[in-house]
């Protein structure tokens, strides 16, 4: 399967923190670069492509999130709604009016539903529906039979299919981090074309929504030279100041932070201007939210740089990227594998 | 919309017409003697009209139709005659501020995304005054439950399609009106050419039983059978028509719900008063989240439906016949 459409079944599928098991049995069976595919505890799949040549090879771990921010049942009303609390952050005011897949004994179709306009006071239309007034429909008519359907800390999660917009610009859900995935697949098609000492280690890590704690634990398992993370970074949109975002279109933002070796970022850059592959300079002086924080403090301490492609609406159902940045992400990864060896290696304890 | 049911109409009548509002007027048994009785269900829905492209391809809209501004935000739509496809897209939550999220988004502060890279890309795909319209797709779903957009009123017109495909002997007109959605427009215009003498209006109306809802103003009820209307802010209906229709579903054995809101209009409104007037009579379909891109009703309220307005034009005909 061609990786772009690796990345749309990825998207329609569904992994929210803590249940992302059906993600891996996709990626698995669509890795074909890996000469290793395990799956550790939390549930990271760990893909590993081996370096050429004999003797002690770098080692450099990618890390992209599966996980989805999602939706948990907390109550089955009795004429048979559900009320939920989130998993991972949403915005209320994006919840209305939304189809969502409620994961129960089968897969149900849900609406997002809160009381209509008409009957609001006056000056509530202005106002946000609130989390706590929203409900799921699920087109059941009583408690009992929806409780025949579903329980109590079920699982949903939104229901959308990716669409295409003009060019190679996508929408759908969950493109928060599975684009950042997607990139991992790239990198690992461009090193099948090019010669690295480096083993690679490609990580779709779990749970980095509630707490980067699929990296804390895949980190820890490989022990990394260098670590990359690839998350997505807010894109331009209409209302954000220009200096809280990076272009659609241009490639991947390269961080410059506390979280990002600045050998790492030095040789980024070059590896960039040298192989003609665009990108942003994304500066982010309180890192923190995505997993190159948690590879970063990993055992003693591990190299790590942030590579963010970018993504208008983040944490709604219709994310939107453009395809193109996470070709670019992909191969800017590959090109600096490429020129990886020992002694760049070895020099980034040296301050 | 209209291309479509004409193609499903055609072969089951003797005239289908369009006027110059764009109604779909058809006659089935149009020299039958006896009254002359009237279908009507709007083909209009709710959408949002291209009114402005931004330097950076971004569209600006705004309503026809009664839409709430909170129901679009992060949802796709297909825009114009080229289908382009587009989503509504709003502010990360991460660069929010938390009050911001306790105010609703205004209709000025959406706008349709549609990956152009500039203005100029945008304006080759779509011309302003062009519509958006969602994307929901129909699926059955719970017990026995639809979802769909445009439920307010293709669920009229699929029910006036299926009335003309019966065995009717009676002059019956159906007209798929324009305009239902902005002020009743072509009702008026299409009654006024097909002169009945009894109207049903078919309908999907509003359905408020939902949690947080106090029971006394959910209006209609899903699952509890199809709504007759005796009174609403355009009609009150011909009181001795709404009492047939009520008998009727007692001896039939159809469960039938009374419309408990005055507020909203149906085509109704303009229909009684085409020239010397019409009795009218509204049969509505209750669904949830009308005039959102996702609404809900039940099958068993919309088969109710269609067996009241068919006993309804079964006992005419055969009140017709013993004459």
């Amino acid at each position: 399967m061609e990786i772009k459409q690796v990345f749309r079944t990825l998207s329609e599928s569904s992994g929210v923190s803590g249940y992302e098991h059906d993600l891996a049995s996709t990626l698995q069976e669509n890795c074909p670069w890996a000469d290793e595919i395990k799956t550790d505890k939390l549930g990271n799949v760990i893909m590993l492509k081996k370096g050429q040549g004999t003797g002690p090879r770098p080692k450099v771990m990618l890390a992209g999130h599966m996980d989805e921010i999602g939706l948990i049942i907390t109550k089955i009303e009795k004429e048979g709604f559900l009320r939920f609390g989130t998993i991972g952050g949403f915005d209320q005011r994006v919840l209305l009016a939304q189809e969502v897949v409620v994961h129960g004994k089968e897969r149900l179709t849900g609406i997002i539903g809160a009381k209509p306009p008409h009957i609001q006071a006056p000056g509530e239309q202005g106002q946000a529906v609130k989390m706590d007034d929203l409900f799921i429909d699920i087109g059941f008519d009583s408690q009992e039979q929806a409780a025949k359907y579903v329980r109590v800390g079920d699982i949903a999660t939104m229901k959308r299919d990716v669409l295409d917009l003009q060019g190679s610009i996508m929408a759908g859900k969950s493109f928060d981090d599975r684009a950042g995935v997607a990139a991992i697949f790239e990198c690992f098609k461009v090193l099948e074309q090019v010669s690295h000492k480096a083993d690679v280690y490609g990580v779709a890590t779990v749970q980095e929504e509630v707490g980067l704690r699929g990296a804390i634990t895949s980190t820890y398992g490989i022990v990394p030279d260098i670590g990359i993370a690839i998350d997505v970074g807010f894109g331009d949109s209409p209302g954000l100041p220009e200096s809280d975002t990076i272009k659609l279109s241009q490639g991947p933002g390269v961080a410059i932070g506390p979280h990002v070796h600045p050998k790492v970022h030095a040789r980024m850059v070059e590896t960039a201007k040298e192989w003609n592959i665009s990108y942003s300079s994304d500066p982010s002086p309180s890192p923190g939210g995505t997993d190159a924080y948690a590879i970063q403090v990993a055992r003693a301490g591990v190299a790590t740089i942030l590579l963010s492609i970018p993504l208008r609406y983040m944490h709604t159902p219709i994310e939107t990227i453009d395809y193109e940045d996470v070709k670019r992400t992909g191969r800017l990864m590959a090109m600096f594998i490429a020129g990886l060896d020992n002694e760049f290696v070895e020099g980034l304890t040296c301050f | 919309m209209r291309d479509l049911i004409r193609a499903e109409i055609e072969p089951y009548v003797q005239e289908v017409k369009t006027d110059a509002l764009g109604n779909l007027i058809a006659l089935k048994n149009p020299d039958a003697p006896g009254p002359r009785v009237m279908l009507a269900a709007h083909m209009d829905e709710v959408a949002l009209m291209i009114v402005g492209i931004e330097g950076n391809g971004f569209l600006k809209f705004r309503p026809i139709g009664g839409v709430d501004p909170r129901v679009l935000v992060a949802k796709s739509v297909v825009v114009g005659s080229k289908k382009i496809p587009g989503v509504i897209g709003s502010k990360p939550i991460h660069l929010q501020k938390p009050p911001e999220r306790e105010r609703a988004f205004t209709m000025q502060e959406l706008l349709i995304d549609i990956g152009a890279k500039n203005k100029e890309e945008a304006e080759r795909l779509v011309k302003l005054g062009e519509c958006a319209y969602f994307t929901t797709k129909y699926e059955e779903f719970g017990h026995g439950k639809v979802k769909a957009k445009a439920l307010d009123d293709r669920v009229g017109c699929d029910l006036a399609i299926r009335l003309l495909k019966e065995d009717i002997a009676l002059s019956l007109i159906v007209a798929f009106t324009v305009q239902e959605e902005v002020g009743l427009r072509g009702a008026g215009v299409a009654t006024y050419q097909a002169k009945p003498d009894i109207a049903l209006v078919l309908e999907g109306t509003t359905a408020s039983d939902v949690p947080g809802t106090d029971e006394h103003k959910h209006a209609t009820t899903v699952g509890s059978g199809p709504c007759i209307t005796v009174i609403d802010r355009a009609s009150i209906p011909h009181p001795p028509l709404v009492q047939e229709l009520f008998a009727i579903a007692e001896e039939e054995g159809i469960k039938v719900q009374v419309r408990r809101n005055t507020a909203g209009g149906t085509d109704a409104g303009q229909i009684q008063l085409a020239e010397e007037g019409v009795k009218v009579a509204t049969i509505a379909v209750p669904c949830r989240y009308i005039h959102s891109p996702v609404s809900v009703m039940s099958k068993d309220d919309y088969e109710g439906a269609f067996k009241l307005a068919k006993s309804y034009l079964n006992r005419l005909q055969e009140r017709e016949a013993s004459r």
